[in-house]
């Protein structure tokens, strides 16, 4: 949209009281990495492969669901360079799962690295390795594959008790009860009831039903999916790769390939964005077959099309939510029942299923009954995987619609009955406790929630009157305000764990290892601040180098929201040891009590004021000059949060709306959230704004298109655009204090919380509008035209 | 079949095919600025100056170089740090990928305006350019500040 009509410039933020305690935490630094990637130095997967690496293309299906009948490499292996083409035959029946998760994973073991069978238009069949790539991909052509064509199912919604099994295969399993159903099509299945919630929906006055259907969305991150493998001096085999955790790509390889964890390495150079969806082996066990074939370095760089067709999208979910209350908007059930549809493949299928009740229901913990369940489906689509927002996003768009709905039910301020009803700080919720990812929850107190200034701060950016949150700017053109809450999490509790480990070098500086994995978020450049912060140190002195594992400590990777909190708790827990042990080791050389050293300025001097030493000297001391006493000092922390204290924000949008053409345009978004302290505030609001963009793009634009044959019709940027800078008008982000006492300086996440909203805000916007409640995303033009004239029809 | 063209003021005859884009022969030339994102012209992360104007270089051939000056990033690195220094300074790098193509629009949008261009100017001469990290609100305000300080100069 272009949109000149901008509201007024707002004024800069009020400075963060945090921002005053503390010298390099909560301050504006630059990313370590940001002048070099501008400058467009090598760093990407991409950037780094070695001059004698075979080029992979990988031969992908052209049915939804079809068995394999033969393969035949013959005229591929014809062609002068082309060294190899593997197939199902030559890789281990063993089943895994493709989603970089805990151990065990939540996910079935459903899948095989290569198989006799394919589930979707670009399931993975064969694997050519040629000299360059323009021969591997002639000879890929040249592959000549027999199929025997099964029916696929493509609608989610028939999938439960099809006829037709996409996994009738022996041998998958579930690594700990899931719901796991294969021969029902289901990939995972839950159920949770606190209350009688049909009892308490009987005894409401007011009852309001929602069902919303959400889409299948692409991450479109812009460095597609790459990997290269060669085998080191030690025989070893290394994998560079694009992915955002380091360690399960290990574990999952080695099960893969039935080898010992010790024989690979793994490692992530810079990567150009994730959103989830390299939280997951797509690439590299096809370089890793290449290699292990031929011995010799092998490249694959998806196509933009294949990270379209087949990598991961968004869990497509129909979400129905059942509200019961009483006339005065006092909430007393809720009831959300889901389907979500994972695709050809359960990777993350229970676990994003239940984050659309967990990390949404907490919100409104004042109801005497709750009730989630449903199922997880497989379809003959593209499989679903992680995705910011992990089905909270999904869930957030049925509950926030219901709440509005009852809201004009019962003729009050939607900001009011949210205000009535929502979770306040010090307070708990029984969903908490009964509901984690995929196993029991952890019960909460909740030490920080700020959604009332939140709420207040947001009111007051929109100009939000109730009364007129809809007003006519020309004709059929509407201008319409909405809005929406939301909450996140800060990591798995108890089964995300991250270490940091940190050591003195000569000069007087810090190594900081993590096996954190940085995605373009920033989380290097943080984790660096909070160690700097404890260290008493400028930023220049701690050199960050992470996810490698061979040489940085173990992480689980990035996702769900765990850096900041999780991964930053262990640096700052690494820094405190490392402080006390520089303390201790000064402390002996000048024969006082580690009491009576004072540690500031980088010296360190005794109480007394005698005896002084910087940093800088006492770290050639150490390494070059105390004789025996000489020591490398360092420490290794690890941190496994016994919480997930959940972010916050509250949104509010002005859309424009055309009532003639169905165009919906948002004017502004604004967006206020509450997460602690911000390590690095800038970082954390740009990471809210490009998740509100992204949750727009859910909203309005984007969706994942397929033919009645299955193949995907939106498999390139022209035919699925994302968002670009002229199509939303304004996005306002603050940030409000806070501070977790559980998290690093404060901390809780900003990975996630910026999406959740979106869908539901805007949703919410064009009901006040019109009175119609869309509950089809995307919200397309000729959607919004169609509802709008359905409307009509049934009012006339 | 080689073609011989200037990149970044520096004389090279290098290889390519026929159909090839200039993306992949820059690439191979050792030119890893220049990012694959789309390959359809869409995202704008492979963009470089041919004879000064901005192109995408996936669906540029190769072959119409021959004899042009091609300026990637790294061509014009001074001024590109001068704008890394407030990209960065409102944290909206972020994953990077983009930023090369990105910044290198900004530097030829600074130069083919004679005044500083209005947002909807700045919003519409990078709508090319597309960044799925930022929201692009971080980059508007950091382009702003830039061409302000590059104005008073």
């Amino acid at each position: 949209m272009q949109n000149n009509d901008y509201p007024t410039p707002l004024p800069n933020d009020a400075t963060l009281e945090a921002t005053e305690k503390f010298n390099v935490v909560a301050h504006d630094l630059p990313k370590v990495d940001g002048e070099g990637l501008v400058l467009g130095r090598p760093a990407y997967t991409d950037d780094l492969v070695p001059p004698n690496a075979l080029y992979v293309k990988l031969v992908r299906s052209p049915h939804a669901f079809a068995r394999i009948l033969s393969i035949d490499p013959t005229d591929a292996l014809a062609l002068p360079g082309v060294v190899c083409v593997l197939t199902w035959k030559d890789v281990p029946r063993i089943p895994i799962t493709r989603a970089g998760q805990g151990n065990p994973e939540p996910s079935p073991h459903d899948r095989f690295i290569l198989d006799e069978y394919v589930r979707y238009v670009g399931d993975e069949v064969a694997v050519v390795a040629a000299e360059t790539e323009a021969l591997a991909e002639k000879a890929a052509g040249l592959v000549k594959v027999e199929y025997q064509k099964l029916k696929p199912v493509l609608d989610f919604e028939h999938a439960l008790d099809n006829p037709i099994v996409i996994h009738p295969e022996p041998g998958i399993h579930e690594m700990f009860p899931i719901g796991f159903e294969p021969k029902r099509n289901i990939a995972a299945a839950y159920h949770m009831e606190i209350g009688d919630v049909e009892q308490e929906l009987a005894a409401s006055p007011v009852k309001v039903e929602t069902t919303v259907h959400t889409q299948a969305q692409q991450h479109v991150a812009l460095e597609p999916h790459t990997a290269f493998s060669y085998i080191d001096l030690q025989g070893r085999l290394v994998i560079v790769t694009s992915t955002q955790n380091p360690w399960h790509t290990r574990r999952l390889l080695g099960l893969a390939f039935q080898m010992p964890l010790r024989q690979i390495r793994i490692v992530k150079p810079r990567i150009g964005g994730g959103f989830g969806g390299k939280q997951h082996i797509h690439v590299e066990p096809y370089v890793a077959m290449v290699t292990m074939k031929t011995g010799r370095p092998a490249r694959l760089a998806l196509t933009r099309r294949e990270v379209f067709e087949a990598t991961f999208t968004r869990h497509e979910m129909r979400v129905k939510v059942r509200l019961g209350a009483n006339p005065d908007g006092k909430l007393r059930a809720i009831d959300m029942q889901v389907l979500s549809n994972t695709g050809a493949y359960g990777e993350h299928a229970l676990t994003t299923f239940m984050v659309a009740g967990s990390k949404t229901l907490p919100l409104y913990n004042k109801v005497s009954a709750v009730r989630f369940g449903g199922h997880v489906v497989y379809t003959n689509k593209v499989s679903a995987g992680a995705f910011r927002g992990y089905g909270a996003i999904q869930g957030l768009t049925g509950l926030e619609a219901a709440m509005d709905e009852l809201a004009h039910k019962v003729g009050i301020d939607p900001v009011e009955l949210r205000r009535n009803n929502m979770l306040h700080e010090g307070e708990t919720s029984e969903v908490f406790r009964i509901m984690g990812e995929g196993t029991e929850g952890v019960a909460m107190n909740i030490e920080s929630c700020k959604l009332e200034e939140c709420i207040a701060r947001g009111k007051e950016l929109i100009g939000w009157d109730f009364t007129q949150l809809v007003r006519e700017v020309a004709p059929g053109v509407l201008r319409a305000k909405g809005m929406a809450i939301a909450m996140q999490g800060s990591g798995i509790p108890l089964i995300d764990m991250g270490s940091a480990r940190i050591e003195l070098q000569d000069g007087g500086f810090f190594k900081l290892h993590v096996g954190a994995t940085d995605l373009g978020t920033g989380s290097d450049t943080i984790l660096a601040q909070i160690a700097a912060e404890e260290l008493g140190v400028d930023m220049a002195d701690i050199v960050v180098y992470s996810s490698d594992t061979d040489h940085t400590p173990f992480d689980v990777g990035a996702y769900a929201s765990s850096t900041t909190y999780v991964s930053g708790s262990a640096v700052l827990k690494a820094a405190r040891s490392l402080k006390a042990k520089l303390i201790e080791a000064v402390a002996e050389k000048f024969g006082v009590a580690p009491k009576d050293i004072v540690y500031t300025q980088k010296t360190f001097m005794t109480a007394d004021g005698t005896k002084s030493l910087s940093l800088n000297d006492f770290s050639y001391d150490t390494l070059y000059h105390d004789g025996e006493k000489m020591k490398t000092i360092e420490a290794t922390e690890s941190f496994s949060g016994s919480k997930s204290p959940p972010p916050y924000l509250a949104a509010f949008v002005e859309i424009e709306i055309d009532t003639e053409t169905g165009k919906v345009n948002v004017v502004h978004y604004v967006a206020v959230a509450d997460v602690g302290t911000p390590i690095n505030p800038n970082l954390a609001k740009v990471q809210i704004e490009g998740g509100l963009l992204q949750g727009i793009g859910l909203a309005l634009y984007e969706d994942v298109r397929y033919s009645e044959a299955g193949h995907m019709l939106s498999h390139n940027m022209m035919t699925y655009p994302i968002p670009s800078r002229e199509d939303v008008g304004r996005i306002t982000v603050e940030l409000v204090d806070s501070y977790e006492p559980s998290g690093p300086f404060g901390a809780k996440s900003a990975g996630e919380i910026g999406i959740d909203t979106p869908p539901a805000a805007i949703a919410n916007a064009i009901r006040n509008a019109t009175g119609v409640r869309l509950t089809e995303y995307p919200f397309t033009p000729e959607r919004v035209l169609a509802a709008l004239k359905a409307a009509k029809t049934q009012h006339t | 079949m080689n073609i011989t063209l200037r990149i970044n003021g520096k004389l090279e005859s290098i290889e390519c095919l026929p159909g090839e884009m200039l993306t992949e022969v820059l690439r191979r030339a050792g030119h890893f600025e220049v990012k694959k994102g789309c390959d359809t012209g869409n995202c704008g992360a492979c963009t470089v100056l041919v004879d000064g104007k901005p192109v995408l270089s996936c669906s540029y051939l190769a072959v119409r170089a021959e004899g042009k000056e091609v300026t990637t990033i790294q061509g014009l690195a001074d001024e590109a740090k001068k704008f890394a220094a407030f990209l960065t300074a409102e944290g909206a790098d972020q994953c990077g990928f983009c930023a090369p193509g990105f910044a290198l629009t900004v530097l030829a949008m600074k130069d083919e305006f004679s005044s500083i261009p209005d947002e909807a100017q700045i919003r519409h001469y990078l709508a090319g350019n597309l960044c799925r990290c930022s929201g692009y609100e971080g980059q508007i305000r950091a382009i702003k500040k830039y061409l302000e300080a590059q104005h008073a100069e």
